[in-house]
């Protein structure tokens, strides 16, 4: 095995650098050149123009946000059936898989013949949650994703962490999350046609 | 009359200094982050007004005037309190003998522009200055914490060696100009040599750059922030809180503006603005262009304000480009390099001086 090692070499100090003060000139230029061309955006700014070129990196957080990347894991949502009814059928994948425990779900008989169970309650205390995702994997009918894109999770009080079915319910995933569409389906492997045959 | 004068004087000199020494707080905080692609405080707002932030200065002394002002139980109590007055005292009193503009002409008076006109102004600066040591040592030694008397003994150190080099880099001035009255320095650099107007900082070149760098060692911010060290023992103030950290905090941004003046006033002719006479400009090459006087003065004391807020710029942008130096570099750089170039300078002085007869 061979390590990919880099062969740094020290660069000796000449007779120039070790005067410091060219180094120091060179490095005021290089300041002050990042000054005044940004106050030169700035005041065009100010004026409405040479607004493409951007005077400074900061993102003003509260007003201005970073777009989430798509896959970000954010705030559960579920999801809903064509119908408007809760695609979850109370399987109770995902509480078994969570490793935090913190999906609580009391199942009740569903209406509809052509499905066992409902979940009466589904409640997620995100504040235990550690973000892991496997709720989303475990669910074989796609019932839960965490494509909300709320990040920022803060609140007063401790029982304002818990979700409840319906407000997971009326979460919409983000605009980056829509603008990637419906997720792609990886067809059925071996074994899973094996199953589906039984 | 003359009182009144004085009162006038020291009224427009404390309000300048405070003006600038309290928008230097705000000018570092945007000049930093203009310098580094960021915008800086921007915040602070009344009724949702915000312009660039200025209004920081004033949330800032509303915090520090409400907070808590600690004093450490085994502290002493009255050196404690005692020191940030005289690190503030000592920095504003040098301002004092720093002339804004010429001597003018004022219902038949004849008045300075400057507060005190006296003959030994440098010395009287060079003892101030060399007194505000005191506030970082009494600061540091009070606190009853060991970071803050590393830091007192590191600022005491450096203000020890940077003095030296600071008070030989300008008496090749003196041998030159033959006066320590800093009015009468700033008067002699209005006349002109081969053309060119006769500033400090054309005769003594070595002696300017000597001169600067003490001085930003004197106001002890980076690179020369050994007693402050934010990094390592957050400095001889660690103990402090409240308007007296206010006041160790405003006492070196005045510092800055006094340097900046006393380098303006030194090196870059003071109130004088190249070929600007007291009629107007007179150019080498012969154009002529009257003035009325008041114009001129205006003019003057604008240009020295001018000078004072670009040096402050410019130790800003040294502060905010530069890291700090280690304590033996510190060191090696104020007694091996300094002090030998300044000696240097005086023999190169003398030398030119014996040489062309003047
Ligand atoms: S993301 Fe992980 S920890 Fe959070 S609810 Fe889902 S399985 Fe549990
Ligand atoms: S795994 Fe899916 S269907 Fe099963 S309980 Fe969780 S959300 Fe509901």
């Amino acid at each position: 095995m061979t390590v990919n090692e880099k062969n740094v070499k020290r660069t000796e100090l000449g007779r120039l650098d070790r005067l410091y003060l060219v180094e120091v000139v060179k490095g005021l230029g290089i300041t002050g050149g990042h000054f005044f061309r940004n106050l030169f955006l700035h005041t065009a700014h100010l004026f409405g123009l040479m607004k493409d070129r951007p005077a400074a990196v900061t993102i003003q957080y509260p007003e201005e946000r970073r777009p989430i990347p798509v896959g970000y894991r954010g705030r559960h949502r579920l999801l809903l059936r064509e119908d408007g009814s809760p695609k979850c059928v109370a399987c109770m994948m995902c509480p078994t898989i969570c490793p935090a425990q913190c999906i609580h779900i009391r199942a009740g008989e569903s209406p509809d013949p052509a499905i066992e169970k409902y979940p009466v309650s589904f409640d997620i205390v995100v504040d235990r949650c550690v973000m892991c995702g496997f709720c989303v994997e475990a669910c074989p009918v796609d019932a839960i994703r965490m494509d909300t894109g709320i990040v920022e999770m803060a609140e007063y009080d401790r029982k304002d962490f818990v979700d409840g079915r319906d407000y997971m319910l009326s979460q919409k995933p983000s605009d980056e999350e829509k603008k990637k569409g419906p997720p792609e389906r990886k067809p059925p492997n071996e074994l899973d046609k094996k199953n589906d045959e039984h | 009359m003359g009182t009144v004068i004085i009162f006038v004087k020291i009224f427009f000199m404390i309000g300048f200094l405070m003006t600038l020494g309290v928008l230097l707080t705000w000018v570092e905080r945007k000049q930093s982050a203009v310098m580094q692609d960021r915008i800086g405080a921007n915040r602070a707002d009344i009724f949702g007004l915000r312009i660039l932030g200025l209004f920081h200065p004033l949330a800032d002394a509303l915090k520090l005037l409400t907070k808590e002002d600690f004093i450490p139980p085994s502290g002493d109590r009255f050196v404690h309190t005692l020191a940030p007055f005289i690190a503030f005292t000592t920095a504003l009193v040098g301002f004092a003998v720093i002339p804004f503009g010429p001597n003018v002409q004022f219902f038949g008076r004849e008045i300075s522009l400057q507060v005190a006109d006296i003959h030994v102004g440098l010395l009287f600066i060079f003892v101030v200055t060399g007194l505000s040591v005191y506030g970082v040592i009494l600061a540091g030694w009070s606190s009853a914490n060991r970071f803050g008397l590393l830091g007192a003994l590191r600022g005491a150190a450096q203000s020890i060696s940077y003095e030296v080099s600071m008070a030989l880099s300008v008496i090749g001035l003196l041998m030159i100009f033959g006066s320590l009255s800093l009015g009468e320095i700033a008067r002699a650099q209005g006349e002109l040599v081969w053309g060119l107007p006769r500033w400090g900082v054309l005769v003594q070149p070595l002696g300017c750059i000597i001169f600067f760098i003490a001085a930003i060692a004197e106001t002890k911010r980076i690179p020369f922030d050994l007693p402050e060290g934010e990094s390592e023992i957050v400095g001889f103030f660690v103990e402090y809180s409240g308007m007296k950290f206010g006041l160790l905090w405003i006492g070196e941004f005045v510092e800055i503006v006094v340097m900046s003046g006393l380098v303006a006033t030194l090196f870059f002719g003071g109130w004088q603005v190249p070929y600007l006479g007291s009629g107007g400009f007179v150019f080498p090459f012969g154009l002529q262009i009257g003035l009325p006087p008041f114009l001129v003065v205006l003019m003057q004391v604008l240009a020295f304000m001018f000078k004072v807020v670009f040096f402050c710029w410019l130790q800003m942008l040294i502060r905010w480009t530069l890291p700090r130096l280690r304590y033996d570099q510190l060191m090696r750089l104020g007694w091996k390099v300094l002090l030998p170039l300044s000696l240097l300078n005086i023999v190169l002085t003398g030398l030119v001086l014996l040489f062309t007869g003047s």
